[in-house]
């Protein structure tokens, strides 16, 4: 899609001194902005560092489990925890999130009071609280799940409330990019005679994959950081996440439950899992870059 | 115009933190630390405001390991701790203002009356794992534990002589809050909470239920608890004229009726 | 016959989608209405929040927007504006700062929390206070507002580029004058995203705007947030469910208004700007 990658530059060069002066200034905040990364990222090292040197890093990797008031840090199965989360929940919310956002765009009239109804909820439920949703997690959902398989607070409530909490970014950045396709390129392959379906599945959302991607990105990144909601549904027991059943702590509740009461090597260690979280993340917005090949990230 | 709007905020900026250096007046305290103690605090704050005219005093909160941080490091000029101070904390001086006892609950349709020290430790193990072998009814048990580093678990496991390791626990929970909604939720479940919320929750008609704890029914009104803590406020050093008077406040029987407010045992005279 | 299958099976998730969300709507409405009153959102709180009002904790709320808004918009659009007109195809510069602002995006809120802790109350030494409050929460939804701004500026057809530079524009004036203005939609999305992340936010401003619930009386006041409050009254308050159900049905009507206020605004002002172009 040559029509998403132009820009100015792409079209001549910057004759003009005003907007020299706009680039060198719009630069300036760019770099500004990307300063706040590594601001952040020497922060949590420096508060990291005790736990990493005289070989602390070495107990998160061959120490079996998390029993800080017994010195073990074994961090693993924390990080697959928050690994299945994020991606049963992205799973589960990738499908539904689209397919808001496609009715939304061409099946109801935009104008339409249903849809107006349906954007306001949308953009409600991506302003509510996550402890609010954890509320209704721990006295609705979990009571649920226990039902089936005691105790409730487990890998699959968490996944279903991250699943939640994260639709509304999917469906309203995949709309505002389904919105955002020339009407054109729509007309032009119902011209050719293809069925809604068609133009749906093969143009539109084509069409929008990079806004439909960056909003998933956005999301799968919200998911493995989201804190409170996963805090009051997963159980937090520290265990690898072997049934969709099984209760398991998250690295972000982790942080939040003992960050408050931590001391030396144990704080340490709990900066040292958000620099890993940070890193998580990271890669996955890399790897994300090199699958989306030129289109996203050039 | 975003242009002018940034440069706004940049001399805003500056503005503003220039004022940042009178933050310790002499009419200022600043107290942070532990969650449990902090809504105390803040209301004898409140009133302690409204007593004397013109001081302000801002309650932070953020956990026991802050209160003694920031006031070993001069960040705060009161500490909140709600534990008794350990050995390697003995630069700090501990004032307590109140006890909050621990007693375990169950769910409300849990047909379970007593439990000895015993029985809880073989719980806790997983050596006990359904109601039916106590006498109960066919249901899985749901062990609910705290997380590392609260002091409601240290004490917990020091009552009971146990290892945090050796606990299968099935939920492990951060507030105490959040201990009463999930044995609320799960009918197997059993957990440990502070006494004096359990207590009104079960007024309240939460479907939660007290345990005795070896044979003691443990409650707030007759100071009966096996498994006590004291909430202090610490400060390093010789505490402020404001400090010691505010301290000196927070322990005296005016407060009382707050601390009951809160449901934490009130010192005895 | 394809066609009906699929559009029964989208519609049918759509319906489910909103049905959930109408039960977490409801469960909240019908939990908080009784407690909701007049004198609750003009009174002060009383007794940890259990009674009393939320009057104060409002409007901290508000100041603490209104300073994440004002920082992150500016700068936000700046940003979008840079990387989508200013940055060729695999610049190395745009790249890093692409991936860059994705990782931002990814970072817990709670480690912004303990960044803006260290950062803007400790070394600032802004305190706790409702401006390192805003500035923390500025950090957090900066990445979200650019990635959507910038993605919405892409989309804007390029004869409209052409357009303008055949007609003499300088750029500076095409941005102002017809670019920012089609991308309305996605900077009302970014914007709408980032208000109701700010609002919803715990974690990051327990240690930065703080726990005091009295009236802030400036920028630099230390002043409780909404989220902070219903998750100190559900989880740390005994007895406080009633009033946590209450301020949360406050902070969705609040939220309500917020979405139809920045709709409102950018229709006026870049409604106006295609207008006179």
């Amino acid at each position: 899609m040559a029509l998403l990658k132009t820009s100015f530059l792409f079209l001549s060069s910057l004759k003009h001194q005003p907007d020299r002066t706009l680039s060198f200034f719009l630069a300036i905040l760019a770099a500004l902005s990307g300063l706040l990364l590594l601001l952040v990222i020497l922060f949590l090292a420096k508060e990291a560092w005790p736990g990493l040197t005289n070989g602390g890093w070495r107990s998160f990797l061959t120490h079996k489990s998390w029993y800080p008031l017994e010195g073990m840090f074994g961090i693993f199965p924390m990080i697959w925890a928050s690994l299945a989360m994020m991606f049963g929940a992205v799973l589960i919310a990738i499908p539904l999130g689209l397919s808001a956002a496609i009715v939304m765009r061409f099946y109801i009239p935009p104008t339409s009071l249903l849809a107006q109804a349906y954007r306001l909820i949308l953009g409600l439920l991506a302003g509510i609280p996550s402890v609010v949703y954890g509320l209704w997690g721990l006295t609705v959902l979990v009571p649920l799940i226990g039902q089936l398989h005691p105790p409730g607070a487990s890998l699959l409530a968490a996944i279903l409330i991250l699943a939640l909490m994260i639709l509304p970014t999917i469906a309203l950045t995949a709309l505002a990019a389904l919105e955002a396709i020339p009407k054109t390129i729509l007309s032009g392959a119902a011209a050719l005679g293809m069925s809604q379906k068609g133009q749906i599945l093969s143009v539109a959302l084509p069409a929008a994959r990079m806004g439909i991607i960056g909003g998933i990105l956005l999301s799968m990144a919200r998911a493995l950081g989201e804190t409170m909601a996963v805090l009051m549904v997963a159980g937090n027991v520290v265990q690898n996440p072997d049934s969709l059943f099984a209760p398991v702590r998250a690295l972000t509740a982790n942080i939040a439950l003992e960050m408050a009461y931590a001391t030396s090597f144990h704080r340490a260690s709990l900066f040292a899992s958000g620099l890993l979280l940070t890193f998580l993340v990271f890669l996955l917005s890399w790897f994300a870059s090199r699958n989306m090949g030129n289109n996203h990230y050039g | 115009m975003f242009v002018n709007l940034k440069l706004v905020w940049l001399v805003t900026l500056l503005f503003f933190s220039s004022f940042s250096t009178t933050m310790a007046a002499d009419n200022r305290l600043v107290i942070t630390g532990s969650s449990t103690v902090a809504p105390l605090a803040l209301e004898i704050a409140k009133l302690f405001e409204n007593n004397n005219p013109g001081i302000r005093i801002d309650v932070q909160t953020g956990g026991s390991s802050r209160g003694i941080n920031d006031a070993r490091m001069g960040l705060a000029n009161i500490g909140m701790v709600s534990r008794a101070l350990k050995p390697a904390e003995s630069d700090l001086t501990p004032f307590t203002i109140a006890m909050d006892g621990i007693g375990m609950i169950v769910h409300k349709s849990n047909n379970i009356k007593t439990l000895s020290n015993a029985q809880i430790i073989a719980i806790y193990k997983g050596k006990i794992t359904n109601w039916k072998q106590l006498g109960g009814s066919d249901l899985a048990i749901s062990v609910v534990n705290k997380a590392e580093g609260r002091s409601t678990l240290e004490l917990f496991l020091k009552h009971f002589s146990l290892k945090n390791s050796q606990i299968k626990a099935h939920v492990v929970i951060g507030d105490n809050q959040q201990g009463i909604k999930t044995v609320s939720g799960t009918p197997g479940a059993i957990g440990y909470v502070s006494i004096g919320t359990a207590e009104y929750e079960e007024k309240q008609g939460t479907p939660i239920r007290l345990l005795p704890l070896a044979g003691v029914s443990a409650s707030v009104r007759d100071g009966v608890f096996p498994l006590s803590r004291p909430l202090n406020l610490v400060t390093k050093g010789k505490p402020s004229l404001l400090a010691k008077r505010f301290i000196g406040f927070a322990q005296s029987a005016e407060v009382h009726g707050l601390v009951k407010n809160q449901f934490f045992v009130p010192l005895k005279p | 016959m394809a066609d009906q299958i699929f559009k029964a099976v989208i519609l049918a998730c759509t319906a489910f989608i909103g049905l959930v969300f109408l039960w977490i709507l409801g469960e909240v409405v019908v939990k908080g209405i009784s407690h909701l009153s007049f004198s609750f959102l003009f009174d002060a709180p009383v007794n940890s929040g259990r009674a009393g009002g939320i009057a104060p904790i409002l409007v901290s709320t508000l100041m603490i927007i209104i300073v994440a808004v004002s920082v992150s918009v500016p700068l936000g659009l700046g940003v979008a504006v840079w990387l989508s007109e200013f940055t060729k195809q695999g610049q190395k510069f745009a790249t890093s700062t692409r991936l860059t602002l994705d990782v931002l995006a990814g970072i817990p809120s709670i480690v912004y929390g303990l960044f803006g802790n260290a950062f803007f109350c400790i070394y600032l030494g802004l305190g706790f206070s409702i401006l390192s409050g805003g500035l923390t929460l500025a950090c957090m939804i900066l990445p979200i507002f650019i990635r959507t701004c910038e993605m919405g500026l892409r989309t804007v057809n390029d004869s409209w580029r052409k357009g303008a530079l055949a007609l003499g524009m300088t750029r500076t004036a095409a941005i102002w004058h017809i670019l920012l203005p089609s991308a309305t939609p996605a900077i009302i999305a970014g914007l709408v995203l980032g208000i109701g992340r700010a609002t919803a936010e715990t974690a990051a401003l327990i240690f930065t705007s703080g726990y005091v619930d009295r009236m802030p009386e400036s920028f630099m006041d230390s002043g409780r947030a909404l989220a902070v409050h219903i998750y100190d009254l559900s989880m740390n308050v005994t007895g406080g469910d009633h009033a946590a159900y209450a301020t949360a049905l406050t902070l969705i009507i609040l939220i309500v208004f917020f979405n139809i206020m920045a709709q409102f605004m950018m229709d006026q002002w870049l409604g106006r700007k295609v207008l006179s172009s």
